[in-house]
């Protein structure tokens, strides 16, 4: 069952190689070929030995030496076709792969993406991608090579006498055990030094971004004497590997040399057996060490093997995660109805969760009209306008946008209905103008500033140096917490959506600025539907419908006016606000 | 580099006896495992087809028996020292490095990347291990390997000898010419794999931004470029660096050939046995190939030295400045003071100039001005962070620069903007301050921050892993449990960054009750934007553009008119 398992697997894995199948083969064929040429030169040695230099023929021997001379050039180029078509099938195959990964990355549904971590993926899609490419690089030239030299030196051996090759038949399966065995038993412990190690990443990590924590706790001894424990942890690992890794080397060389001891006793009763020459001794004799120094490379190389499988794995398991998420076939362009957004008796279980984050909601609203969302840290106000856009889909109950079920639309035109503005803004390394046109390629500069105007940006975007050509670092590191969220709210609103959502999107603004932003929102010329998730009440107060929630149910629906009467809970959060805020002004 | 190599000597000054001893061995291992060919080679001298002396081949063999085994052993015994000298190192390096993390001044990690740190500490440290000690370790026995090899040449046959010897070097030439025309393949290779990751970490960071405006398309499109150049340039670059190989194997079996046609003759001149020619063969195989090696050993040994050189210059960073012989403080009760306070990140930048400020005991101080006016600066300064640049913060009359900074610091409890929980439970998060509380303390102390109703909800209640920087809790709930933290372990004064910003409303009165319970008394600096939450503030200190503008309680500021009344005024403007 596993077994199948893994050929179905690997399987899935070759498809990879598609538009470089030609090379993975001839690859590893053209080491062969040199290998074969390799194989060739005891042989030719021991002509020299047994017929040049007993006849005293120097013309023979040089032509032979020419001979060795032709082996090598032949090899060379052998060699660099080899070389060269496992450079391009390594690298094409990690081309193809790393491009599926990507592409599969954008299928998934945020519940997969929330399983696997963003900064997990992100080491697969590159680190892990390029250690597979050297292994699998190395594996295509050099893997092939020493089985072929090993096995080969004993076909040869076999050709020259049966009955002292028969010291290779027993030498290279005792040779195999040695190698593969030991390879075997540290690719368990090199996990275990892999995941030990991330321990101790973890700890240097948390000790930078926690320095001001830990010294304000006075920990630091505490923290030095965790890390030195894991420190400690990791090194025992390390050695374990070693110790075990340590015992190739001079079992082979032992094991090689006993056999070269057997072949040259067995060839001496042979040669007085008149079975072999002395030449031929030589030439088995050469044979066996060939093997050894194979050996040796093949060991050294081995050891990059685990680590390739590793990380071959971890890519290929973000493939095989499957997207929960099934895409719709709506693309049409009818979107009237009475409703723009209707939530019926919708809940939500995020999948590690034990308990639902949205419980049995129902609410409706109108084209144009606009819904504050309140409720304590944690309430599920992020959920409720996940469900907008599919970024997650309720467990139970129906989200319907212009009266279509979310589900029916192709998620490319129901995310294209909305202008969504995220709690924390997240803007991208590239001009200012880039990001705007990020959700609307096609918007003019006019629609761009008159975005930003409304967004309260352009004030600080025309100062900019170079304006809209100002680049963005990464991380957005050049820009303030309120800059990066105004531009962020500038670039929802460049696509002019039928629905904009901002979650909790105004609060790095002081409050100035959050009013003009509001007024500027209402005064919009393509009138969407707004919803806007808050914990502040003067930025959800003028909202037409108001939802308060609490632990996932609903504690109230209705105007502020209307929640002032029947919810104490609106009314606690209002009082806590503004009435105290304007008692203390008095 | 001269630095580098000795911080190196100092490092593995430990372990001075294994090295020497791995150098030995080594030395004695390459030396008799390359007696073995000999051996052999008199060996097969003896096999003529004109009678054998079985006697003498036996002698030969079981010579070369036991010192193959002895070999195996040396050998065996050289890879567990230098396993241990290794392991050892990276162990000990590791952790000088996190020990010099635990003391540098804040300022030094706040202006360096952690990623370039932590890759310090990482990945530098794996390199150098890896580049350094195996590359020695290979190093040396390639030098063994040549000088033995070239010995027992010379003895067997000293002009054929001479011929490998001279031939040989040719092919460092050759290794030296192809890795210099492959340098700039990987620059360029390592500069696209970088855009490459950095456009990665965008998309995939951003992947909701990405969905929500359908820009998945593009962003295939501009990966798929960056993909198929580091496919051109990858190709190119891994062929030509593995064009080494090759051609020095080239050169070395035209060597073989050389060795073989002059000993060839040499045997027929009568000049050497063919046993001799056998034996010196197998030494022109192993003598060429330390030259192949010892190229990219040394660009390696580079490599490592360049990895050290950055762990060692973290390592060497000076410390803060040492508070051994200073003393404890008083009994703090909340007596702050700062007189003529000047300070600055940079020197180009003045920011706080000539600051006074009396704080006595039990009063509240309200730090307030727009995002990035520089609030957190008071706090740096407070807890010694950093250190004023002239100037004297004074707890208890006594200067903070002239006390342990343990006394200094376990007197604040302090929430931060950032909230950072560490990696554990949330038991051991909330006990940081006061590791041996009782669980009737610790559930006492969440109540009081209105943690506890949400901490028995989670899965394994307070036994629950927060995971990696928190992950599994929301922004309220991990600054609750920063809260519950300080209120926990209880200390006389306390600095809040706009602690409550991160909590809902509702629950910002439950806590702001709780603190009021915790300040009372104690005296406390508190960071926020919300002005509602600071006007019952004995004093309210008013910032911009990094400097104190104005000082005063509410009613006086307001009275003033001046910044702090505009601020307080827009809050409510429609």
């Amino acid at each position: 069952m596993k077994d199948l398992r893994e050929v179905r697997e690997i399987k899935n894995i070759l498809k990879y190689f598609k538009g470089y199948t030609l090379e993975a083969f001839t690859a590893p064929f053209f080491k062969i070929l040199e290998a074969c040429f390799e194989l060739l030169v005891p042989f030719v040695v021991a002509a020299i030995i047994d017929n040049g230099i007993p006849s005293g023929d120097k013309g023979y021997i040089a032509k032979m030496c020419g001979v060795l001379v032709l082996l090598g050039a032949v090899g060379l180029a052998s060699t660099l076709a080899a070389q060269y078509f496992a450079a391009k099938g390594a690298v094409g195959f990690c081309t193809n792969l790393r491009r599926a990964v990507f592409e599969h990355i954008g299928d998934l549904s945020f519940s997969e993406l929330d399983t696997l971590g963003q900064s997990s993926l992100i080491t697969r899609i590159t680190s892990d991608i390029n250690t597979v490419q050297s292994g699998l690089n190395m594996m295509l030239r050099l893997m092939m090579r020493s089985p072929i030299i090993v096995f080969g030196a004993m076909i040869m051996a076999f050709t020259i006498d049966f009955k002292a090759a028969l010291v290779f038949a027993a030498a290279i399966p005792i040779l195999t055990v040695i190698v593969v065995g030991i390879t075997l038993r540290c690719i368990p412990l090199y996990d275990g030094v892999q995941r030990r190690l991330e321990g101790v990443l973890l700890s240097t990590k948390e000790n930078l971004t926690g320095a001001r924590v830990i010294r304000a706790f006075c920990k630091e001894d505490e923290e030095t004497a965790r890390f030195a424990e894991k420190n400690g942890l990791l090194c025992k690992a390390q050695k374990q590997v070693g110790r075990i890794s340590a015992a190739m080397n001079p079992l082979t060389f032992v094991t090689v040399n006993l056999a070269i001891i057997i072949l040259i006793w067995q060839g001496a009763l042979r040669v007085e057996g008149g079975a072999l020459t002395q030449g031929l001794v030589i030439a088995l004799y050469n044979y066996m060490s060939q093997i050894l120094v194979e050996l040796v490379k093949l060991a050294n190389l081995i050891i990059s093997v685990p680590k390739t499988v590793a990380c071959l794995k971890r890519t290929v398991e973000v493939l095989d995660t499957e997207s929960s998420m099934a895409d719709g076939d709506y693309t049409g362009r009818n979107i009237s109805s009475e409703y723009a957004v209707e939530f019926i008796s919708c809940s939500l279980k995020y999948r590690s969760a034990s308990a639902e984050s949205l419980e049995n909601i129902s609410l409706a609203l109108k084209p144009g009209e606009s819904l504050g969302v309140i409720g304590p840290t944690g309430c599920g106000k992020t959920s409720l306008v996940s469900l907008l856009p599919r970024f997650y889909d309720a467990t139970s109950g129906e989200v319907r946008v212009f009266g279509r079920n979310v589900k029916d639309y192709s998620l490319e035109r129901l995310r294209g209905l909305f202008g969504f503005v995220q709690q924390k803004s997240r803007l991208f390394h590239g001009t200012v103008r880039e990001n705007m046109l990020f959700g609307a390629p096609e918007a003019s500069d006019e629609d761009i500033i008159e975005a930003l105007k409304a967004a309260q940006a352009w004030e600080f975007v025309e100062k900019l140096d170079g304006g809209l050509d100002h680049v963005i670092e990464q991380g957005q590191s050049n820009l303030s917490g309120g800059q990066a969220q105004r531009l962020s709210i500038a670039r929802a609103l460049v696509r002019k959506p039928k629905i904009l959502v901002f979650d909790d999107s105004s609060s790095a603004l002081d409050y100035q600025t959050d009013a003009k932003l509001r007024a500027a929102l209402s005064a919009l010329s393509f009138k969407p539907t707004v919803v806007t998730v808050s914990q502040r009440v003067s930025t959800v107060m003028h909202c037409d419908k108001i939802i308060v929630l609490e632990d996932g149910k609903t504690e109230g629906i209705g105007s502020h006016g209307e929640l002032m009467q029947t919810c104490p809970e609106y009314r606690e959060i209002y009082d806590s606000q503004i009435r105290s805020a304007e008692g203390g002004a008095a | 580099m001269k630095k580098t190599v000795k911080s190196l000597l100092k490092l593995l000054g430990r372990s001075k006896a294994a090295l020497a001893l791995s150098i030995a061995l080594a030395a004695a291992s390459v030396g008799l495992s390359l007696y073995v060919p000999i051996l052999f080679g008199n060996a097969i001298d003896e096999i003529v087809e004109t009678g054998i002396k079985f006697d003498v081949v036996f002698g030969f063999l079981s010579r070369a028996g036991i010192i193959a085994a002895v070999t195996a052993l040396l050998q065996w015994a050289m890879g567990m020292i230098n396993n241990r000298i290794t392991y050892d190192a990276v162990r000990n390096v590791r952790r000088l490095a996190f020990e010099k993390i635990e003391v540098l001044p804040l300022k030094y990690i706040d202006s360096h990347a952690y990623g370039d740190l932590l890759s310090r500490v990482i990945s530098d440290v794996d390199q150098f291990a890896d580049g350094l000690l195996m590359g020695f370790s290979q190093f040396f026995t390639g030098v063994c390997t040549i000088f033995v090899t070239l010995g027992f040449m010379l003895y067997i046959n000293p002009r054929v000898a001479l011929v490998a010897a001279l031939l040989t070097p040719l092919s460092i030439f050759v290794a030296r010419f192809v890795a210099k025309n492959t340098h700039s393949l990987f620059e360029k290779q390592s500069k696209i794999r970088g855009s490459q990751t950095a456009l990665v970490d965008e998309m995939i960071g951003g992947e909701k931004t990405v969905m929500a405006y359908g820009y998945r398309a593009r962003a295939e499109e501009r990966f798929d470029k960056i993909n198929r150049e580091l496919e051109t340039t990858t190709r190119k670059a891994l062929f030509y660096s593995s064009l080494v190989n090759p051609t020095t194997r080239f050169v070395n079996s035209m060597v073989y050939a050389a060795v073989c046609l002059v000993g060839a003759f040499t045997v027929i001149s009568g000049g050497m046995s063919v046993g001799g020619l056998s034996a010196i063969l197998s030494y022109a195989n192993q003598f060429t190939k330390p030259f192949n090696e010892i190229s990219g050993v040394i660009t390696e040994l580079q490599n490592a030295l360049v990895c050290a050189g950055r762990i060692f210059e973290l390592i060497d960073e000076p410390a803060q400045p040492s508070d051994e012989a200073f003393g404890e403080l008083p009994p703090i009760k909340g007596n702050v003071s700062l007189q003529n306070v000047y300070f600055s990140y940079t020197p180009e930048r003045p920011l706080i100039t000539d600051f006074n400020l009396d704080v006595r005991e039990g009063r509240r101080v309200a730090i307030v001005g727009p995002t990035g006016c520089g609030k957190t600066t008071l706090i740096n300064l407070l807890m010694r962070f950093y250190d004023v640049d002239s100037g004297v913060i004074a707890v208890e009359g006594k200067n903070i620069a002239e006390v342990k900074r343990r006394s200094l610091r376990s007197g604040y409890g302090m929430v931060l903007q950032d909230t950072w929980l560490r990696s554990g439970t949330v038991r051991d998060n909330i006990t940081m301050g006061k590791p041996d509380a009782t669980v009737e303390e610790i559930i006492a102390a969440a109540k009081a921050t209105h943690a506890h109703s949400f901490i028995k909800r989670l899965p394994q209640g307070y036994d629950t892993e927060v995971g990696e920087d928190g992950g599994s809790l929301s922004a309220g709930q991990r600054q609750l449990l920063c809260i519950t933290r300080v209120m926990l372990s209880a200390p006389p004064m306390l600095i809040l960054d706009e602690a409550t910003s991160n909590i809902d409303t509702k629950t910002e009165i439950r806590v702001q009750r709780a603190f009021e319970k915790l300040m009372s008394g104690k005296t406390s600096f508190i960071v926020a934007h919300r002005l509602s939450t600071v006007m019952s503030a004995d004093i309210i200190l008013v910032m911009r553009d990094g400097n104190v503008v104005e000082q005063g309680n509410h009613s006086e500021l307001m009275a003033k008119g001046g910044f702090y009344a505009e601020l307080y005024n827009s809050q409510f403007r429609r």
